[in-house]
């Protein structure tokens, strides 16, 4: 017999009250993003392991490929008691909320038997082969070559910023199969790529704050199953797109989960309380100030936009504004606050992860320079403005 | 930190929907232009209407011959006039049958307030020479005479003088504020100066008061007078954030239409990101201004939650409208310089709202002072 949601909510709050780990004696990775140390990267594959085998993730997905046969109102009970306790990430994002959907949406029956309870167990890692070192903001005219070679696809090239690309088993892989097609988004195939056969090769990256987390990939002769095509050959845009649509949360049917800690930036108010700059209290100062409320005002225009979205009837001149403008909104408010905490710590703002003197153990600068894979990743800022300026406001294309 | 949420009413929508209709139709802008150019400065036909429609009865109790819905309704009026630039007295006889409402005897509200739903137009004056926006910074007072007072100082910004019937003044009576209502017939037309706007759609009077004589009755309920000036503040605020708001999305949608028009190079200038970034960054702050301002509209009267929307909305719409309109003046090239470009009329329009009430600046100090 189903639980009903308020009992499964009753339960998922006591399960992860009890379960939660605290107090680590390692830094955990603020978002799935960051997962760079071995050390990392088993806790929170053992703690996803944990959450599944609980029933807490999947929750919703169907029961014949891994699920828990539940609904999504279940699901988003679980979800919540995590974000509640402040539980360590589920880190397999790509699979849980990218390939996973995918696959149950438009996979085979032998894609969903194959790969859904890996993606949940956390036994397959998944990662995403879409940029290229040439070919960024300009995805379309990934260059990356599959070439079909009986029942086999062999892959040449390079795909780079491969979050988990150190650990995956699984790549969602945009390539070229056909060089020659009318435009370069028609000559692009969407395939599922096992990462460890012969030929694929992954080197690590180091981020601007120091840590490890995404890596560059380089496909020499790599021959891989063809049975990973999604859809057919030159569909691979259009499946990418469909792809997009569930990293920005605009199409359901994830797995659950967080996959980034969630801290306000309002915490800043706790910072800016005890703060003094050359031994004046912060909340003195009047420009200080007014910046402050800029903050709060950005933050609850933010939720506002998003509630309003949810109720057409004040959203009816242009309804797919404000989702088109929500990712450039929050990824430079967060940007921005994190770097205006940097501005609040006078000069033990020069200290960083690490030093025992560091306000917030490096927190903030952690928070600032980590802030940029949001604003260039996914669609850097300035692609958002092109987007939301031809897609909202019908302005001409930029040739 | 929760600041509050968002919602609607059905009466709230259906306000919305009448009023883009109305003002679309009654509010082109050859029409704006033609009217601004000289006499009332409102269709008053249109006027007429919008009585006739029951707009005036919006947020007037039923008690007193209104349809006793709240500001909340009356919020998707004031920025679909805005949108269309109709100039009318409808914000001022709003604000004075607020200022009734929160700061009235019964007997005056039993008096005036029905006639206000039916479309008989009043006005407030309230500001002075000082150009403070604390109702209470005021020095024209009321001075006992027979059986009334003698009025003394001067007033400005009185908005749509030559419409209204009342004006609802501030003064010193006994050396505290007060409010007294001023019937229209009893101010000498000397007494009244036209001031010349910065935003040439709407009209305001300088008025001198010196001389100007009311019966007893007319001093409102003095034990309510900061109530009704807390009242007055925020109400304004809310309907200057609507109308701002308003305006603020034409601005962007004329400064779109000539980006996708213009053409230099070969190329429709829109599609340079110079201007194409800009003209989306104003539109980001519009979708923000709209979202704080019906959070506004939805907790108008919550305290404490009612305050703190109403002054993140009048200052994101002041800084939106700004900024959206500066950028289209610049964006409409040589064209933006001249008087013809509408790009003028939305920044004119936004300068006047920022001086009335509080600006972005003391809104959001107010806003530290409440949440640090």
């Amino acid at each position: 017999m189903t639980a009903s949601v308020e009992d499964f909510a009753k339960e998922a709050d006591a399960w992860f009250a009890e379960n939660t780990p605290k107090n680590l004696d390692f830094m955990l990775p603020l978002t799935f993003m960051e997962v760079g140390t071995d050390q990392q990267f088993d806790f929170l594959r053992d703690w996803q392991r944990k959450v599944y085998e609980a029933g807490y993730l999947g929750a919703a997905w169907p029961v014949e490929y891994g699920g828990g046969g539940l609904t999504q109102a279940h699901q988003d009970a679980a979800t919540a008691a995590m974000k509640k306790y402040n539980a360590p990430i589920m880190f397999n994002t790509i699979g849980l909320g990218w390939a996973g959907p995918l696959i149950l949406d438009i996979g085979t029956e032998e894609m969903k038997h194959k790969y859904i309870k890996g993606i949940l167990s956390a036994d397959d890692v998944w990662c995403q082969g879409f940029s290229e070192p040439e070919n960024g903001s300009d995805l379309g005219n990934a260059q990356l070559r599959a070439v079909r070679d009986g029942d086999e696809y062999v892959l040449n090239g390079s795909k780079i910023w491969t979050t988990h690309g150190h650990y995956a088993k699984y790549m969602i892989l945009l390539a070229r199969t056909d060089p020659n097609a009318p435009n370069k988004y028609a000559g692009l195939s969407f395939i599922l790529t096992p990462m460890t056969v012969p030929g694929i090769e992954t080197v690590k990256i180091r981020k601007l704050t120091g840590e490890h987390g995404f890596t560059q990939t380089f496909f020499t002769d790599a021959r891989i199953p063809a049975d990973g095509l999604m859809g057919r050959e030159g569909d691979g845009w259009k499946v990418a797109m469909q792809t997009l649509m569930y990293e920005r949360n605009a199409k359901g049917g994830q797995a659950g989960g967080i996959s980034i800690t969630e801290i306000d930036p309002l915490e800043i108010m706790t910072l800016a309380r005890e703060a003094t700059i050359d031994g004046q209290p912060v909340l003195d100062d009047p420009v200080i100030r007014e910046k402050l409320v800029d903050f709060m005002m950005e933050s609850h225009a933010f939720k506002m936009n998003a509630a309003r979205a949810k109720l057409p009837p004040l959203n009816q001149d242009c309804p797919q504004a404000i989702p088109l403008m929500s990712k450039i909104i929050h990824t430079e408010y967060t940007r921005k606050i994190n770097e205006f905490a940097l501005s609040l710590q006078g000069s033990r703002a020069a200290y960083y992860v690490g030093e025992d003197n560091a306000v917030d153990d490096g927190y903030w600068h952690r928070g600032y320079l980590n802030a940029f894979s949001a604003t260039i990743g996914g669609g850097t800022s300035q692609i958002q403005r092109n987007i939301i300026g031809e897609h909202a406001l019908g302005l001409p294309k930029t040739r | 930190m929760d600041f509050g949420h968002i919602g609607f009413t059905e009466e709230q929508i259906d306000m919305l929907g009448v009023a883009e209709n109305f003002c679309r139709e009654k509010s082109p802008i050859e029409k704006v232009r033609k009217l601004m150019e000289g006499g009332t400065g409102y269709d008053e036909s249109v006027w007429k209407e919008m009585g006739d429609l029951g707009w005036l009865a919006i947020a007037i109790p039923e008690e007193f011959g209104g349809v006793g819905l709240s500001m909340t309704e009356v919020v998707p009026v004031a920025e679909q006039l805005g949108r269309y630039m109709l100039n009318s007295p409808f914000i001022s006889a709003t604000l004075a049958a607020q200022a009734l409402i929160a700061g009235g005897t019964k007997e005056q509200m039993s008096s005036l307030l029905p006639k206000i739903a039916q479309g008989t137009a009043a006005t407030l004056a309230l500001s002075e020479k000082n150009g403070a926006w604390d109702l209470s910074n005021i020095e024209a007072a009321a001075t006992p005479s027979g059986e009334g007072y003698m009025l003394s100082g001067t007033k400005v910004f009185v908005m749509d003088l030559e419409a209204a019937d009342w004006v609802i003044t501030s003064v010193l009576l006994d050396g505290k504020p007060a409010l007294v209502i001023i019937p229209k017939n009893g101010i000498p037309e000397s007494a009244a100066r036209r001031e010349k706007l910065i935003d040439e759609t709407k009209r305001s009077h300088e008025v001198t008061l010196d001389g100007i004589s009311i019966a007893a009755s007319a001093v409102m309920d003095t034990g309510k007078t900061k109530t009704a000036f807390d009242h007055i503040h925020l109400a304004a605020n809310l309907l200057g954030a609507a109308e701002l708001t308003g305006s603020c999305q034409s601005c962007i949608d004329y400064t779109v239409e000539y980006l996708n028009t213009r053409k230099q190079f070969g190329k429709l200038i829109g599609s340079f990101q110079a201007l194409k970034h800009p003209t989306v960054d104003a539109f980001i702050d519009y979708q923000k201004s709209r979202s704080l301002l019906y959070a506004a509209a939805y907790s108008f009267g919550k305290q404490g939650e009612g305050e703190i929307a109403i002054r993140m909305a009048k200052a994101q719409a002041d800084q939106a409208a700004s900024f959206a309109a500066d950028r289209s003046i610049q964006f409409h090239g040589g064209f933006g310089f001249t008087y013809d470009c509408d790009a003028q009329l939305y920044r004119r329009r936004a300068i006047f709202h920022a001086s009335q009430y509080g600006d972005a600046r003391y809104h959001k100090k107010k806003l530290a002072d409440l949440l640090l």
